[in-house]
């Protein structure tokens, strides 16, 4: 790999929740939620990173923490060269030019009283006020023609389009700054199979124009492996593996990826009845409350007692793989 | 005659802007122990098919046709004679089970009162086949968490709650609507390894409602793919999968991104799905299919047999071979 500046460096990243306190004596220790604990990766420019990991791992949490939605506790994010916790709104607002985002619901994250038109001219109004009017409007019905929407639609509300074309206007709306990089929350999760394919298929050809980046964050793993060219595996706030696609997918390393992919069910059922599934047991634990040392350790097959002392740190097993865990 | 027949079924709704017909036309059959597997988008219809044989359709709907349990048919029934069958002899999992438990009664109370009104038992023996239900499903420490409320429970643990109440009274048929699509992928394996489990001991024949592809592989002898309120294809698992025959199951499986391999561009279905109050004449899916020809949407196709493939029912003016020539790209 040549020595490429990342365009995004997060290291040690983390995100904690002070709770109230469920004791009634008042000197309890606040009880604290690790929602992201300790998360480093870096993004190349043009590059897609995968995040995969089940409900409550810290995805979204994590993906709001970078643009500063929710502010980090500890470690660092630092944007080209520039280290931006800790800076200005300011400096925030500049970064946010360049890095956008794409949400999970693409009807509930977009203005009901607003028409599709206002809706792709507020980034451009919100960060290059001095441009004229005539020039938003250019760029907005470009943009629309470029997600596939008409140019008519430009005066409509959100509620008259269907959901795959509300995803639509989201991208137009986080792309029409032309960022550097984008970050999707779960973004083809609420469409139909149908749907789901055009909006991928959308992203990955505006993604090969503009040479976006991406942060792909998604629960379906098949989707993240079309996408992705590295794959992040999160397990209740910290990561478990961070390896190429190719490695993540064909030689999975950690206990955790190998039980997440073995879980998915394939359509083609001669496979599907004979494959031999490596279920996990048990429930998640509560990330209020979660275990010592590995924080796999309480549904892992091969887990032994030094799990439970030490907690095992992102280690690289070659050069395209990092993995959490000191049995593999 | 098979456990569950049913026969030109039919959904409609009054609504303000006319009758929207939701469901049109549907029949299968399920033997005992079987699966059968209803595939669709949202809107297509899959729900409604099931709520009409639950009789829990909402209150400006109608169905029509016939669905035969063991020789009654559930859609005439009084709503006496549906009760004596619902949760007793018929089951159903809902999709959310968040919604679908009563918040204010404990685990307890609501799996004891369908044993108490189905099978006459006292309180305190229904609380030990309760007891026995929930460890058939695999909740740990069954008989304190008995007294738990819903919101004590994860998701796939009130999921668990679910199949295990649906169970009490051993049911011949268990529906499913959607059962894992709110659950992470190693919850939801766990789910579909006990759903599997409990067909085995118990014979359940199961109606499968899903969007997922790969749980109607893992699951299903039978498949029906619905579009638009209509059957589209309907057969084995074997042939839907392998030698898909309709342009819609085709798209379908074309827009799956695959977690065994890597793919380019992924196949997608031009459009949107359809308004079901605006229906084209004639097939349905002819808006969105590459391969539509001009008759196709003015004239409706019949669900006609496969002569090639046992037992495949499909609806669409094109030949079998014309398809599987334009799926890899020639032109028939």
């Amino acid at each position: 790999m040549t020595a490429r500046t990342p365009l995004l460096s997060v290291t040690d990243l983390k995100v904690h929740f002070k709770l109230a306190s469920d004791s009634a004596w008042p000197w309890a220790a606040p009880r604290v939620l690790k929602a992201v604990d300790g998360i480093s990766f870096d993004i190349f420019p043009g590059e897609t990173l995968g995040i995969v990991g089940e409900s409550g791992c810290g995805k979204s949490t994590l993906a709001r923490a970078v643009l500063n939605l929710i502010p980090a506790n500890a470690g660092s994010i630092i944007w080209q060269g520039q280290e931006m916790r800790g800076a200005s709104a300011d400096v925030w607002q500049g970064l946010r030019k360049s890095v956008q985002m794409i949400f999970q619901d693409p009807l509930a994250s977009l203005d009901p009283r607003m028409t599709i038109g206002q809706i792709i001219a507020e980034p451009l109004h919100t960060h290059l006020p001095a441009l004229p009017q005539a020039e938003v409007m250019k760029k907005v019905r470009a943009m629309m023609t470029k997600v596939g929407l008409t140019e008519q639609q430009i005066n409509r509300y959100p509620h008259e389009f269907s959901g795959g074309q509300c995803q639509r206007i989201g991208i137009a709306r986080a792309l029409v700054l032309e960022p550097k990089l984008v970050i999707c929350d779960e973004p083809v999760s609420a469409l139909d199979v149908s749907i789901q394919a055009q909006i991928i298929n959308l992203l990955m050809d505006l993604q090969a124009q503009m040479g976006l980046a991406l942060v792909f964050i998604a629960h379906d793993l098949a989707v993240v492996r079309h996408i992705s060219q590295r794959v992040m595996v999160m397990y209740l706030g910290r990561s478990m593996e961070l390896a190429g696609k190719q490695a993540i997918y064909q030689s999975p390393r950690h206990p955790y990826t190998q039980a997440l992919l073995s879980a998915i069910p394939t359509p083609d059922p001669r496979r599907e009845r004979h494959k031999t599934q490596q279920l996990l047991q048990g429930e998640l634990p509560s990330p209020m409350n979660p275990p010592s040392g590995c924080i796999f350790r309480t549904r892992c097959p091969i887990a032994t007692t030094a799990c439970a002392e030490q907690r095992p740190e992102l280690r690289a097993l070659n050069a395209d793989t990092e993995v959490a865990c000191d049995f593999v | 005659m098979a456990l569950l027949e049913v026969s030109n079924l039919s959904v409609q709704f009054e609504t303000p802007d006319g009758t929207v017909t939701a469901v049109n036309g549907l029949s299968f059959e399920l033997e005992r122990g079987q699966t059968v597997g209803i595939v669709g988008e949202s809107g297509s219809g899959k729900s409604q098919t099931v709520l009409a044989m639950m009789g829990l359709l909402a209150s400006n709907g109608h169905a029509s046709g016939q669905a035969l349990f063991d020789g009654q048919d559930l859609l005439s029934l009084s709503p006496k004679a549906l009760n004596s069958i619902r949760g007793n002899r018929v089951a159903m999992i809902f999709q959310d089970p968040m919604t679908s438990l009563n918040p204010y009664l404990t685990v307890e109370r609501q799996m004891t009162e369908v044993l108490e009104l189905h099978k006459g038992m006292t309180r305190a023996q229904a609380r030990v086949r309760a007891v026995q239900a929930l460890d058939a499903v695999k909740i740990p420490e069954a008989a304190r968490r008995l007294g738990m409320y819903p919101h004590e429970f994860s998701g796939g643990m009130r999921q668990r709650v679910m199949i295990a109440m649906a169970l009490l009274c051993e049911p011949d048929v268990l529906i499913a609507d959607e059962p894992t699509t709110a659950l992470d992928v190693t919850v939801q394996a766990q789910i579909i390894a006990l759903l599997r489990e409990l067909q085995r001991e118990h014979g359940t024949a199961i109606v499968m409602i899903t969007h997922d592809l790969g749980v109607v592989a893992g699951l299903c002898d039978q498949v029906m793919v619905l579009y638009g309120g209509r059957v589209m294809e309907q057969g084995s698992a074997e042939s839907i999968f392998y030698q898909p025959t309709h342009p819609y199951t085709v798209g379908l499986l074309g827009a799956l991104p695959r977690i065994e391999q890597d793919g380019t561009t992924l196949l997608a279905i031009p459009g949107a799905p359809p308004n079901m109050a605006h229906l084209p004449p004639g097939c349905p899916f002819s808006e969105r299919c590459t391969w539509a020809e001009p008759r196709c949407g003015s004239e409706r196709p019949a669900l006609t047999a496969v002569p090639q493939q046992a037992g495949v029912l499909r609806a669409c003016h094109r030949s079998p071979n014309q398809i599987a020539l334009l799926a890899e790209g020639k032109t028939p």
